[in-house]
């Protein structure tokens, strides 16, 4: 099996460590924020991201030190770092991991950021049900204000940075940027029209930057180690190390940690372990639920923003589900069509509403009472969901259902015309919300 | 319906002390909304309007104003629950490695459907969306425990374990999959 340094998971898989401050600063930690706060000023930090490649972990890519760019200079003017570490994108467990194992990487990450954008106070915005990580990020945050590191003066810089912990409390939707601004301001999670972006127009009406987990653990190790070597990893125009989250039909399920740009195929079959033994993949998800599938014709694609996009689906979250023969794709899009139908906010249209029929005829047809029109009635209703919505979960929802009506169709038909789900004869109703 | 009406509590003092301690972190009272119905929750077993009514004065906002927010978020419990509520992830990645039989199972033992609660008020089931378990399904989180690598085995013990000693020590700990790596 090929092997790579790791940098992001380097600390916490190393036997006995512990991941409180002590620990981490035996592993070289602070040392980055407390350079970058003595010799270098908010631009250089900002230059040195851009030029590092860098792009952002949560599920869009986009360029980090473009989007510090966009933050006003205006020293007057309040300016917000938001930490999201709201994992909730369905397959995609790594931020978890990054928190409870280490928090004081993803700590300094989010120190450097809020100097690079000039923000004295930062919130990180942790999913409600990660009550452990709320314990290990309380500790953390507590080491580190304890040492001078969070607060007054941090690293007897002249600077001022807060960072607080905000939980919230059960709310796919509260991922999506704006939502997530609006969930701290103590509303409900409903995402904001763009523009204005959160550049300009963010928390509390000022300039803000949302940076995913994963994204800032990076920045300590890019700016100990220079833009240049961090530029050289994974591909020209993705950049960096990944983390991969794993799940489904693999021997090996986990969080692996590899260049961008290595082959499907390799993350499944050398470092996931492969299908398990006696089958065969029949499909997979290569970004979070939000992600088309792909089939095994597309174990070559390698795991970069472009040629994911390419292929036609999303690098996303890195969230990466395997289904063998098995597996029913219709059950398998029905399941997820709950997920979405249950997480919709309601704020548009055509997303609240057509959640609702996408679920309703999704289950008709895996309960074997579906309509031969049901197939054309579905494309029509994706139709008038995806590009039509304020955020991206109206894109996202459909995918799941596009992609498997592409690539099996067949599947969709026989339910229709054998009135049964062919595969789970006995299928137990999923269950209602 | 004659369904008695829980008892609304109003919010204790070290309830009230613990929200208006978290007042310095924001520019905005309104942003302890999420804060505040979780120590209402975890004072009373859910929130009831009497206590987002005193949230809302501590806020200075209107009931309603912490009633909309209340009623977005699926953890807060706007009714009484069981002292364990048992959360079980549906969502695909659990799904495929057997996350509905073990639903199957869980309603079985405890008597009770998906969103029941036991006739003694221990327990109350319900499903839940992907809760970032997946690599380490079947999962279910109860109260504020992960329990995963589930099995029937493992469920069996989980419940014998809280209805015994108050606590389980297969609650999981830092995650780290896969474990072999650490």
């Amino acid at each position: 099996m090929p092997t790579y340094e790791k940098i992001l998971l380097k600390n916490m898989e190393t036997p006995g460590y512990t991941g409180d401050l002590a620990a981490y600063e035996r592993a070289g930690g602070y040392q980055a924020v407390r350079k970058v706060l003595a010799e270098s000023t908010p631009e250089q930090v900002v230059d040195v991201v851009k030029r590092s490649g860098l792009r952002g972990r949560g599920g869009a890519g986009f360029p980090t030190g473009t989007k510090w760019g966009f933050i006003p200079k205006d020293p007057s003017v309040p300016k917000y770092l938001c930490v999201n570490a709201d994992e909730s994108e369905p397959g995609t467990f790594k931020d978890r991991q990054l928190i409870e194992r280490d928090p004081h990487q993803m700590i300094e990450g989010t120190l450097i950021a809020a100097y690079a954008i000039g923000a004295k106070v930062a919130y990180i915005y942790l999913r409600g049900e990660f009550a452990l990580g709320a314990r290990v990020l309380e500790r953390a945050l507590n080491e580190a204000r304890a040492k001078g590191y969070i607060g007054k003066n941090v690293f007897g810089s002249g600077r001022d940075i807060e960072v607080w912990l905000h939980r919230g409390a059960g709310a796919y939707i509260c991922g999506e940027e704006t939502a997530l601004l609006e969930s701290i301001e103590g509303k409900r999670g409903l995402p904001r029209a763009k523009p204005p972006f959160p550049a300009i127009n963010g928390l509390y009406q000022q300039p803000t930057v949302i940076n995913n987990v994963e994204t800032l653990a990076n920045l300590p190790h890019i700016l100990t180690r220079g833009p240049e070597w961090y530029a050289a990893i994974g591909t020209a125009k993705s950049p960096g190390m990944r983390i991969f989250s794993v799940s489904g039909h693999v021997k090996r399920p986990g969080n692996y940690e590899v260049p961008l740009g290595i082959p499907l195929r390799e993350l499944i079959d050398e470092h996931a372990g492969g299908v398990r033994d006696g089958h065969r993949i029949k499909a997979i998800i290569p970004g979070g639920a939000s992600a088309a599938f792909f089939t095994p014709e597309h174990l070559d694609v390698t795991l970069d923003f472009e040629s994911i996009a390419q292929a036609g689906s999303m690098l996303g979250s890195g969230g990466v589900t395997v289904m063998d023969e098995t597996t029913c794709m219709v059950w398998a899009a029905y399941n997820l069509m709950g997920f979405f139908h249950h997480e919709s906010c309601g704020k548009c249209t055509p997303c609240r509403e057509g959640s609702v029929w996408l679920y309703r005829i999704l289950g008709r047809i895996e309960h074997g009472e579906g309509r031969p029109e049901d197939l054309d009635q579905l494309v029509r209703l994706c139709g008038n969901i995806a590009g039509k919505t304020v955020c991206a979960f109206g894109d996202a929802e459909v995918a799941p259902i596009l992609s498997t009506l592409k690539h099996f169709r067949h599947e969709y038909e026989a339910h229709i015309q054998q009135k049964r789900c062919p595969m789970h004869p006995n299928v137990l109703a999923m269950a209602a919300h | 319906m004659n369904m008695a009406q829980p008892v609304s509590h109003a919010l204790s003092d070290s309830a009230k002390a613990r929200i208006t301690d978290l007042f310095p972190r924001y520019p905005d009272k309104r942003s302890v909304t999420l804060a505040a119905l979780r120590v209402a929750q975890e004072e009373q077993g859910y929130v009831g309007e009497q206590a987002m009514a005193d949230i809302a004065v501590l806020l200075e906002l209107t009931p309603v104003q912490v009633y909309e927010t209340a009623t977005f978020y699926t953890l807060f419990a706007l009714e009484p629950v069981g002292t364990y509520v048992i959360q079980v992830c549906r969502t695909l990645s659990c799904a495929l490695v057997g996350a509905d039989p073990l639903i199957r199972h869980l309603e079985q033992k405890l008597g009770i459907g998906v969103g029941g609660t036991t006739a003694d008020g221990m327990f109350t089931l319900k499903n839940v969306e992907c809760l970032a378990g997946c690599g380490a399904g079947p999962m279910m989180q109860i109260n504020d425990e992960y329990y995963e690598y589930l099995t029937r085995e493992k469920i069996d013990r989980i419940l014998d374990d809280l209805r015994r000693e108050g606590k389980s020590s297969l609650a999981s700990g830092p995650f780290l999959i896969p474990l072999e790596t650490a």
